[in-house]
């Protein structure tokens, strides 16, 4: 199973600071040794969000609405995420307590989400065969 | 915590940890049988304590040192036992204070990579080196290898039992094999980890669900190998085969459980980072600037069919060349015959049919469902109905899969039809 180890937003990390080559180490010792249990799927750190924009639909059916970055709420945004591939959630959970904190100064905050399996959606085979000729017809339209 | 989640938890420590603890004990006390042993009472002791005072801060630290003190406690009653010996007028001229700073020392890597070597030895039958490699390596219990491989447990057991008494027995050293055996060996490691992987792969079609778990352990195992031994293009041409081959996973089944043939599958489902990861590797091993073995080769093929965003968009060309080379490198009836069809698809049938008509003739093949099949097919495109009738009804006769029965007699009575 696949989880997801979220690295949340901080101050710093929004004013785009990279950390300091000790952060860096660290985190790199940790991606190395979950590389070498064969358990890293892909690790990636984000941009702030000055650079991004966000879209949402506030009316039903509606037009969607285009907001330009930064956003506030650090919080609530996310710096970088690593995916991982275990067997259990309580492997996932000790890797998750192995990563460095993020971004030091206290700041730092992991959340630890488990990724949705497509059975997990459905078992109904009518609905996955739905779903499958909607995403072919999505591509069709792509291509 | 409750104590079963204790206990859930030191599993997952146990299955990050254990390869880890194995291979540092190995390379101490020169015997993975022993090693295993004396892992497993660190575990015991860290079942009990940790169920009273809670689990550690560095669990794995704490694991590795009380393991390495059972080891140093071990060696130490052999070495009084052998002093014993001595005394009776034995000649133990070799036996040294072992260097407990060295041994404390070793980089994690080579460890692992020796533990990989030496469960994989080929003193062992292939049935015993996957046993072993999934117990020590993967951290499964036997109860979990039993269940993925669809035998008794007690069979299980006895496998891995004897496995480690033959490598005792033989004295496999644990190290790194010399230079000049290296190839051969390490062939011997990615032939055990695609073999796990082959096992899960082809019976994950129909209701079976559990024996993905050896492809997952399999695709594992073959990532620590890219990560320990990242100088050799095979492994990372295995892995990225493992990758590809992964990434379609959802779209080998039909939702009513019938197999989907490659060229049938709905793209989307692909699992597309699972393609980049295979990508990359096969990135990796160009980078090395070395010959393409066989895993690279069928790796490429399986990148070409994965770089087409439709079936039609398949650069068969390409795929006919990389067939050529990996009938040169490994030259097998079954390659030819992919390679037949790789070449019709590029430059048409009558250039396939030319290679099947040289395979009529081999033993191996008579009874390939296959063959037949694929010659159908040939002819049927070359119009000669008449022919291809045959051949269809031929392949149906030796196939013995239901499904796929079904299928080549409808075949066979379309062309009748006609």
């Amino acid at each position: 199973m696949r989880f997801m180890l979220v690295v949340k937003a901080t101050k710093s990390s929004e004013a785009g600071i990279i950390p300091n080559q000790e952060h860096f180490d660290a985190m790199r010792k940790f991606n190395d040794e979950l590389a070498r249990a064969g358990a890293l799927i892909a690790a990636q750190g984000l941009h702030p969000s000055s650079n991004a924009i966000r879209i949402s639909y506030p009316e039903p059916g509606g037009k969607p609405k285009v907001v330009d970055g930064p956003f506030t709420e650090a919080k609530e945004l996310i710096a970088g995420f690593t995916l991982i591939e275990v067997k259990s959630r309580e492997e996932a959970i000790q890797w998750a307590m192995r990563m460095p904190d993020p971004h030091g100064f206290g700041e730092g905050e992991i959340e630890l989400r488990q990724v949705y399996e497509v059975a997990e959606f459905t078992q109904d085979p009518e609905a996955i065969a739905r779903e499958t000729e909607m995403i072919e017809r999505v591509k069709r339209k792509l291509t | 915590m409750e104590e079963s989640a204790v206990h859930r938890t030191i599993d997952g420590i146990w299955r990050i940890e254990s390869a880890k603890i194995i291979a540092a004990l190995a390379r101490i006390v020169r015997d993975v049988g022993i090693a295993e042993d004396l892992a497993q009472d660190a575990l015991l002791i860290a079942l009990e304590r940790w169920t009273d005072e809670g689990i550690p801060e560095n669990p794995g630290a704490w694991l590795m040192t009380t393991a390495k003190r059972r080891a140093f406690d071990h060696l130490r009653r052999s070495k009084v036992r052998d002093r014993k010996y001595e005394e009776l007028g034995r000649e133990i001229d070799s036996q040294q204070e072992p260097d407990w700073d060295e041994a404390l020392d070793d980089p994690v890597g080579d460890d692992l990579l020796r533990l990989i070597f030496t469960t994989c030895h080929p003193v062992l039958s292939s049935e015993a080196r996957v046993a072993l490699t999934l117990r020590l390596l993967g951290g499964l219990t036997t109860e979990e290898i039993a269940s993925a491989y669809l035998v008794p447990e007690p069979t299980v057991a006895q496998r891995i039992v004897r496995a480690k008494r033959t490598l005792t027995a033989v004295r496999v050293p644990f190290e790194l094999p010399p230079k000049d055996e290296l190839p051969a060996r390490l062939s011997s490691v990615l032939e055990v980890i695609y073999l796990m992987f082959n096992e899960g792969y082809a019976s994950s079609t129909g209701e079976n669900w559990i024996r993905p778990v050896l492809c997952q352990e399999a695709l594992r195992l073959g990532r620590i190998l890219a990560e320990i031994a990242p100088d050799e293009p095979e492994v990372h041409g295995l892995v990225a085969l493992m990758e590809i081959q992964s990434s379609r996973f959802r779209a080998r089944v039909s939702p009513s459980g019938e197999p989907i043939l490659l060229m049938d599958q709905n793209r989307a489902l692909w699992d597309h980072l699972l393609i980049r990861r295979g990508l990359t590797a096969i990135e990796r091993a160009e980078r090395l600037g070395r010959a393409f073995g066989p895993y690279l080769i069928q790796a490429s093929i399986a990148a070409c069919h994965a770089r087409a965003h439709t079936a039609a968009e398949t650069d068969w060309v390409r795929i006919s060349a990389l067939y050529e080379a990996l009938s040169q490198v490994a030259p097998s009836p079954v390659v030819e015959l992919n390679r037949a069809v790789a070449l019709s698809m590029a430059f048409g049938p009558e250039v396939g049919l030319e290679i099947v008509d040289a395979l009529l003739q081999e033993p191996s093949m008579k009874n390939y469902h296959l063959l037949p099949s694929v010659r159908g097919d040939f002819l049927m495109k070359l119009g000669r109905k008449q022919e291809a009738c045959l051949e269809f009804k031929r392949a149906a006769t030796l196939s013995r899969n239901e499904k796929e029965r079904d299928l080549l007699l409808r075949r066979a009575s379309d062309c009748a039809a006609e």
